[in-house]
């Protein structure tokens, strides 16, 4: 009944970016999803009597945690890095004005039982007693030099080969310490394993200039959340894909992928197939066409009280480094824990055949750069060119009235 | 002067005249080809009311009430909602009902909530009796009004009764609020170290 739609996306949360971002680009975009709430997999749950539900926990909430709807509880949480992809895809996209964000308080590391304060500025770094007096003065040459480091200027690499120096050279040529390769590299730079060492250092550079930059705009932390959790930016990518003519529609079950010549032409919901040139979604809705790459355990915890030595802190990040995690905690005393195990799955083929972009499954990881590089990635397997965030401006006036106050 | 921002959230079936509601209010006129999605961003005015700047942020549905896939992003913080539905057309009337119950369902619990009847120009095509929507708005504590986005009958005075329920001093939270909106960087600051 309908004309054939250029793309159709199914569920999901970066689904909803990618949905905004070809509307914005004129294309005629139809988004669908099984569930009545936006995001998919990392949806903020409310009421929370929902959430009790999704883990089949007995019984409901107990009184003490008052009105059920005042609850949104990220499925996936995740922080924006303030300085990082996500908050230039919000800003590029204006969908800025639909949220209101926070800044989380601080970073804190659990060891031997204890949460200790990660130093997260040079400033709390050099007062610790991390490092000697000596060192101070190294480390502090080596912020220089990663601060004023442009991966396009040579002139600023300073006898280092970015594309080819390791990263364990380049912590040589600042003669630093151990501890403070440590602390740059899991603190700063956000490594799991000490596997970039031995890797060329521009990665690293640059994620230790994201770190600080990202730092430098809040003071606090490098880390921003939105106010209502993070369902709140697929709500307001849809609202920019609508904005741009986009339809969108809840509660629509998936009965069939419709493919003809081994390319997708549409998708069958409730016995009528919606047409589409190309077609993007998670992993959820093509089961046949992705792998399984690994497994994450998620647990959510809501606490009675706040947690110690975290200066009472309305929001922190807790890193239970590895060789910590088997240690029974005393650190906490949750009222509820909700607790999931899922698999990590990747497409098996880049999609250019078929036409169909699957993104993958959310990863470990604390923040969403990784998630941005997958939508960058689908981008360029789309539309065969280089994602430009300049593509990402609106492209007409769409605010009346008086000039809004910035 | 208090400038107070309220953000006022539209609701109703699709065709019956929201967006024209608000482009009548904030730009005094009338498209009768409106472009279903224009205007859909943000739309802004701000009247004086007694010693009081009121800013209405007003969001249009953006299509999005097709399907019913508003979000409750769409109604958070919201001080007022107005609930449009069109005199000659009785489906659109029945309809309300059920914008009522999203609305109480999603929306703040002290929101201002108007019912505007539109269309009140075609008066002899009319299907829903003025007195039957406004015992209904009686009944659930709502202004209730009938407008003609086209004639522009009724808009302005629609949002000063608004003005005239919104509790005198900020008491709801929603709208307080302990966030911030992201801005661009207005210029790189260099760090210097220490
Ligand atoms: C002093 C210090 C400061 C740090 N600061 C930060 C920081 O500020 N920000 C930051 O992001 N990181 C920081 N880190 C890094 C930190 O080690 C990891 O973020 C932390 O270990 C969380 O685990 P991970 O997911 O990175 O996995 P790792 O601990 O590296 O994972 C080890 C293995 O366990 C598996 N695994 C990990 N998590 C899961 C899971 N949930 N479910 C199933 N399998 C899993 C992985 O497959 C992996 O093979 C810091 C580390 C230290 C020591
Ligand atoms: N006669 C008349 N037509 C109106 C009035 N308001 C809107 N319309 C027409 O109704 C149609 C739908 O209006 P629109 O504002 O797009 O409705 P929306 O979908 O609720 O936003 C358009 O063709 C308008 O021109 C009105 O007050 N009187
Ligand atoms: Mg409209």
């Amino acid at each position: 009944s309908h004309s054939a739609a250029d793309l159709l996306l199914l569920g999901g949360h970066r689904e909803c970016i990618l949905s905004g971002i070809m509307s914005v680009n004129g294309k005629k975009v139809l988004h669908m999803d099984r569930n009545s709430y936006y995001g998919g997999e990392s949806a903020s749950i409310t009421p929370l009597e929902d959430l009790y539900k999704r883990f089949n926990l007995p019984g409901t909430p107990p009184e003490s945690m008052g009105r059920g709807r005042d609850w949104n509880v990220d499925l996936i949480p995740k922080f924006l890095m303030a300085n990082g992809q996500l908050v230039k895809m919000l800003l590029y996209t204006e969908v800025t004005r639909y949220l209101d964000f926070k800044v989380i308080e601080g970073s804190f590391v659990y060891k031997g039982g204890k949460i200790y304060k990660v130093p997260s500025t040079e400033a709390e770094a050099l007062a610790s007693s991390l490092m000697g007096l000596f060192e101070k003065r190294r480390f502090r040459k080596f912020l220089v030099y990663v601060a004023n480091f442009d991966e396009n200027d040579p002139r600023t690499f300073e006898g280092v080969d970015p594309k080819k120096t390791t990263m364990r050279d380049v912590y040589k040529k600042f003669d630093l310490g151990q501890d403070v390769i440590d602390f740059t590299g899991h603190a700063l730079a956000l490594y799991r394993t000490d596997d970039y060492l031995d890797q060329p250092c521009q990665e690293t550079i640059n994620r230790i200039k994201l770190y600080s930059e990202s730092l430098a705009r809040y003071g606090k932390s490098p880390y921003l959340y939105p106010l209502y959790g993070l369902g709140e930016l697929p709500q307001g990518f849809a609202r920019l894909s609508a904005i741009y003519g986009g339809t969108y529609m809840l509660n629509k079950p998936i009965e069939e992928i419709v493919i003809e010549n081994g390319k997708v032409v549409g998708v069958k919901s409730e016995g009528e197939v919606a047409r589409c040139k190309q077609l993007i979604c998670d992993p959820s809705y093509v089961s046949d066409r992705v792998t399984k790459v690994g497994q994450v355990i998620r647990v959510i915890c809501i606490l009675s009280h706040p947690i110690k030595n975290t200066n009472d802190a309305n929001s922190c990040q807790i890193i239970i480094p590895q060789n910590q995690v088997n240690r029974k905690s005393g650190a906490v005393s949750p009222l509820s824990r909700f607790v999931s195990i899922s698999d990590l799955f990747a497409p098996t083929d880049p999609g250019t055949e078929s036409q169909i972009f699957i993104s993958r499954t959310y990863d470990a990881t604390t923040h969403f750069e990784t998630t941005c590089d997958d939508i960058k990635d689908i981008y360029k397997r789309m539309m065969g060119s280089e994602f430009d965030f300049e593509e990402m401006k609106r492209k007409k006036n769409d605010i009346y009235g008086e000039e809004e106050q910035q | 002067m208090a400038l107070r921002e309220l953000k006022v959230c539209l609701l109703g079936d699709t065709g019956v005249g929201k967006s024209s509601i608000v482009w009548r209010f904030v730009e005094d006129s009338f498209d009768p080809n409106i472009n279903p999605t224009i205007g859909a961003s943000f739309m802004t005015k701000t009247v004086q009311y007694q010693n009081e700047l009121h800013k209405f942020l007003i969001w249009d549905t953006a299509g999005q009430e097709r399907f019913r896939a508003l979000a409750p992003m769409y109604y958070r913080g919201s001080a007022a909602a107005i609930i449009v539905y069109d005199i000659t057309k009785e489906e659109t009337f029945s309809t309300l009902k059920n914008w009522v119950k999203e609305l109480r369902q999603h929306g703040p619990p002290n929101i201002v909530v108007a019912i505007a009847g539109n269309k009140c120009d075609l008066n002899d095509v009319r299907e829903v009796m003025e007195k039957d929507a406004k015992d209904y708005a009686d009944s659930i504590h709502a202004i209730f009004v009938e407008t003609s986005a086209k004639n522009a009958i009724n808009i302005n005075e629609l949002f000063i009764e608004i003005s005239r329920r919104i509790p005198s001093t900020d008491t709801n939270p929603a709208s307080s609020g302990k966030g911030f909106k992201l801005r661009r960087q207005p210029s790189v600051t260099k760090r210097s170290c220490c």
